[in-house]
C-alpha cells in the first residue's frame, strides 16, 4: 500500500439546473491559474519582432491619432486636461477590457485538447487569459506615469482608488468573458461578433471623449456600460478630472460589472458541462 | 482490507445526433428552432432531435489495486466511459464515486505549449494534470531523467523530434502517480520503445496496489496485463468476467465485426466501367466477417464485384499495406497460371475473387487491404490503396508469453531447434 492521506472520493452524476461555479475546486487548482497565466504571458509575444512592447505600442499609437483627428482637429472638449493623456488614461483600462474579451473568447475552443481529454475547472482559462492581460497593463502604465511627470500631474487624494477601478475592469472583463467563452463553444458566430462587439463597445465608452459630454439625464443610463465606471474612475484616480467622486455612475457600474459576472458564472457552469461533448 | 475504488452505478450517457448534425449549432439555428419549436410541440410532433445512447445501464465495483480490461470494438462506449470517469464529461443519468486521482496515459502531452521549453512544459504538463509544483520540483530530475531529452530541456520542445517529444510527454504523464490509472489505447502511437515503456509503467502501477483500467483493441495485451474484463457492446455491459473467458467470448461471438465494405455507386469513379466493385470482406476461420482476426488462424479476404460487360485479361488483387504505409505483398487472383488461363475472358456477371492468407504469418497489428482491379497493360479499371483495415490479434502467437510487442509486420511460427553443444 502507498502511504498516502485517504483520497477524496469525487462523486459524478448529472448536473442539473443552475448552479455557480464550484470555488473549491477552482482553489484545489489554484496552481494552474498560475500556470497558465503564465504560459499565455511566455507565449504571447513569441515570435514577434518587438516582443513586448506591442503591449505600448498599441495604446500609444491609438493615443497618437485620437489626439490629432479628435484632441487637435475635432478639438474635442477633454475636461481642461491635456487631450493626449485625457485620452491615454482611458485607454490603458480599456485595452486591458478589450485584449481579455478577445482573447477569452477564444480561450476555450483554442484549447479544445485540453478540454476533451482532461479534467480542471474550465473557467481557468477565461481566468488566465484574461489575468495574462495584467502584465501588458502594467507596462503601458509605466509610460502612463512618465506622461504624468511630462505634463506635471501629481498623484491626487484619490489615487488609494485606483486598484479598485483596475478591479472593476478585471470583474467587467471576467463577466463578459464568461459569457462569450462559453457561447463560442456552441456558437462560433461569437468568434465573428466580438471584434465587432469590442469595436462598438469602445465608441459607448468615454475614451475618444469625456463622460460629461453626455446629457445630464442620461448619465446613469450611460453608467450601464461598466466600463464608462472604470474609465471615469481611472481619470478621476490619476488626473483629478473632477471635484468629487463619480458616485451614482460608479454604483450603477459597479452593479452591473457585477451582474454581469454572477450570471456569467452560472451560465459558465451550466455550460460546462457540455464543452467536451460540443468543442 | 480492500477498499472500492470505484463505483459505477447505472451509467448513462447520452448524445444528440440527427436533425441539426452540424457539429457546430449557430445562432441562426437556435434562434429558428426556438420559433419552430412551440409549432412543432402543437403538432404533437416528437422531440426534434434523435438521440442515442453511447452508453447505458453501466454499473460495476473496483476494488483497489486490480486490473480491470475493457474491451469492445470502436464505438461500443468504452472511451465514453473513461470520459465519464476522467470527469471529461458528465453522465446523462446514474451515478459514479471514484477515490482519488485519475491519471491517464491517453493524457499525453496535453497542454504541451510548442513555444516553451521542455522544462517549462513539465511544469506545466504537471499543473494540468493535477501535480502540486512542489512535487514537480521533486519528480523533475526524475522526469528529465526518464524522458532522455536532458541536453535540450532548454529547448523549446516544438524543435523536438516526434520521438523525444513523447517521451518527455509521457515522462510527465508517468510521474503522476494517480491512484487510479486509466490507459486507452496507447498501444495505437509511439514506436515499440515507447509501448513497451507503456505496458512497464502499467505494471508498475499495477504491483504498487494503485487501480489501472485497461482500455485495448490488443487482446493478448488485455490477455497479459489484467485479471478480469468487462465487455461493452453498443453502450451496454455484456459480461464481466475472467479475462481469458471475456476475450474468448469477444473474438468468438465477432463483437469486433465491422470487417467489411461496400461501396455505392458514388464511390466508384465513372472510368471504372464495366467493372464495379461491389462489398470487401475480412473474414475469420469460420467465414464469419470480422474486423480482429486471430495471428494464429487464417484470415479469408474477399472482394464482390459486377462486370457489366466481358472483360479480357482481367486481374483482380489485392494490397496488403501496413498503417505506414509500406507495402506487404501484391496478390492476383489470376497469379496461378492455372486461373490465369481459366479466366483469360470473364463474361459479364457477378463474380467474387477470394484468398487466404494463411494462419501464423501477420504480427498483431492493423492492416490496410488494397484493390486492384486491371487488365496489364490495358486499363486499370479500379484501384483504392485503403478499401479496408482490419485488426490482427496475437494471442496464442509464438512468443506472447513475453510482455513486449514484437517488431515486425510479420510473426511467422518458425523451426526452431536448440542443440546444446558440448566441449
Amino acid at each position: 500500500m502507498i502511504s498516502k492521506p485517504e483520497p477524496d472520493t469525487i462523486l459524478l452524476k448529472p448536473q442539473t439546473g443552475w448552479s455557480p461555479i464550484n470555488l473549491g475546486d477552482l482553489w484545489r487548482y489554484r496552481e494552474l491559474i498560475y500556470f497558465m497565466t503564465w504560459r499565455d504571458l511566455k507565449v504571447r509575444y513569441k515570435q514577434t519582432l518587438l516582443g513586448a512592447s506591442w503591449a505600448i505600442l498599441r495604446p500609444f499609437l491609438t493615443m497618437v491619432v485620437f489626439s490629432i483627428f479628435f484632441g487637435r482637429l475635432a478639438k474635442m472638449p477633454s475636461d481642461n486636461i491635456p487631450y493626449p493623456i485625457f485620452t491615454f488614461t482611458a485607454l490603458l483600462p480599456w485595452e486591458l477590457f478589450a485584449t481579455a474579451l478577445n482573447v477569452a473568447s477564444r480561450s476555450l475552443v483554442q484549447n479544445s485538447n485540453m478540454i476533451t481529454k482532461i479534467y480542471f475547472p474550465r473557467v481557468i482559462l477565461p481566468l488566465s487569459s484574461i489575468l495574462a492581460g495584467l502584465a501588458d497593463f502594467a507596462v503601458a502604465f509605466l509610460v502612463l506615469l512618465g506622461m504624468m511627470v511630462y505634463y506635471g500631474f501629481m498623484p491626487t487624494g484619490a489615487l488609494w482608488s485606483l486598484p479598485l477601478f483596475i478591479l472593476l475592469a478585471m470583474i467587467s472583463s471576467l463577466g463578459v468573458g464568461l459569457w462569450l467563452s462559453a457561447m463560442n463553444v456552441q456558437y462560433r458566430d461569437i468568434g465573428y461578433v466580438t471584434p465587432f462587439l469590442v469595436q462598438f463597445w469602445m465608441y459607448i465608452t468615454p475614451i475618444a471623449y469625456p463622460a460629461s459630454l453626455v446629457p445630464e439625464k442620461w448619465q446613469l443610463l450611460y453608467a450601464l456600460n461598466p466600463m464608462t465606471g472604470v474609465v471615469e474612475g481611472f481619470r478621476w484616480a490619476l488626473l483629478g478630472s473632477a471635484k468629487s467622486a463619480p458616485g451614482p455612475m460608479m454604483i450603477v457600474s459597479t452593479t452591473i460589472a457585477i451582474v454581469l459576472m454572477v450570471s456569467g458564472m452560472f451560465y459558465f457552469r451550466r455550460m460546462e458541462r457540455q464543452f467536451a461533448d460540443m468543442v | 482490507m480492500s477498499s472500492l475504488s470505484i463505483r459505477v452505478e447505472n451509467i448513462g450517457k447520452r448524445y444528440r445526433i440527427g436533425a441539426p448534425v452540424s457539429k457546430y449549432r449557430t445562432l441562426r439555428d437556435t434562434i429558428a428552432d426556438t420559433v419552430m419549436n412551440p409549432i412543432k410541440r402543437l403538432r404533437g410532433g416528437p422531440d426534434m432531435y434523435d438521440h442515442i445512447w453511447a452508453l447505458r445501464g453501466i454499473s460495476f465495483e473496483i476494488d483497489q489495486g486490480k486490473v480491470l480490461g475493457i474491451i469492445g470494438r470502436n464505438g461500443a462506449g468504452k472511451s465514453t466511459l473513461l470520459k465519464i470517469l476522467a470527469r471529461v464529461t458528465d453522465p446523462t443519468e446514474g451515478f459514479a464515486e471514484i477515490r482519488g486521482r485519475v491519471g491517464s496515459l491517453l493524457e499525453v502531452g496535453t497542454g504541451f505549449h510548442p513555444e516553451l521549453t521542455g522544462r517549462e512544459n513539465i511544469f506545466l504538463n504537471g499543473a494540468i494534470l493535477g501535480m502540486k509544483r512542489t512535487e514537480i520540483d521533486r519528480k523533475f530530475d526524475e522526469i528529465v531523467a526518464f524522458s532522455e531529452v536532458d541536453k535540450f530541456i532548454d529547448t523549446p520542445v516544438k524543435r523536438y523530434s516526434s520521438g523525444m517529444y513523447l517521451r518527455l510527454a509521457f515522462a510527465v504523464a508517468a510521474h503522476l502517480e494517480p491512484e487510479i490509472l486509466v490507459v486507452d489505447e496507447v498501444l495505437a502511437v509511439g514506436d515499440a520503445e515507447f509501448q513497451r515503456k507503456c505496458l512497464g509503467k502499467m505494471s508498475d502501477v499495477a504491483r504498487e496496489g494503485r487501480t489501472v483500467l485497461f482500455v485495448s483493441h490488443n487482446m493478448s495485451a488485455v490477455l497479459r496485463l489484467t485479471e478480469e474484463a468487462l465487455v461493452i457492446e453498443k453502450g451496454q455491459m455484456i459480461m464481466r468476467a475472467p479475462t481469458p473467458q471475456a476475450v474468448d467470448y469477444y473474438l468468438s461471438r465477432g463483437l469486433s465485426q465491422e470487417g467489411q465494405r461496400s461501396w455505392t455507386d458514388d464511390d466508384i469513379p465513372l472510368d471504372a466501367a464495366p467493372f464495379y466493385p461491389l462489398e470487401i470482406r475480412v473474414l475469420n476461420n469460420m467465414g464469419r466477417i470480422m474486423d480482429t482476426v486471430r495471428s494464429v488462424e487464417p484470415v479469408m479476404l474477399e472482394l464482390e464485384y459486377r462486370l457489366e460487360q466481358p472483360v479480357t485479361g482481367l486481374r483482380v488483387g489485392f494490397y496488403l499495406i501496413s498503417t505506414r504505409g509500406e507495402f506487404i505483398f501484391t496478390s492476383f487472383d489470376t497469379d496461378e497460371p492455372g486461373l490465369y488461363d481459366r479466366y483469360a475472358s470473364r463474361p459479364a456477371g457477378r463474380y467474387i475473387s477470394r484468398c487466404i492468407i494463411p494462419a501464423d504469418v501477420l504480427n498483431e497489428g492493423r492492416f490496410v487491404v488494397g484493390v486492384n482491379a486491371s487488365s496489364f497493360r490495358v486499363k486499370r479499371y479500379f484501384h483504392d490503396e485503403q478499401a479496408l483495415t482490419f485488426n490482427v490479434d496475437a494471442a496464442g502467437a509464438p512468443g506472447t508469453q513475453w510482455l513486449e510487442p514484437r517488431q515486425g509486420l510479420m510473426r511467422p511460427r518458425l523451426q526452431w531447434d536448440i542443440k546444446v553443444v558440448q566441449e
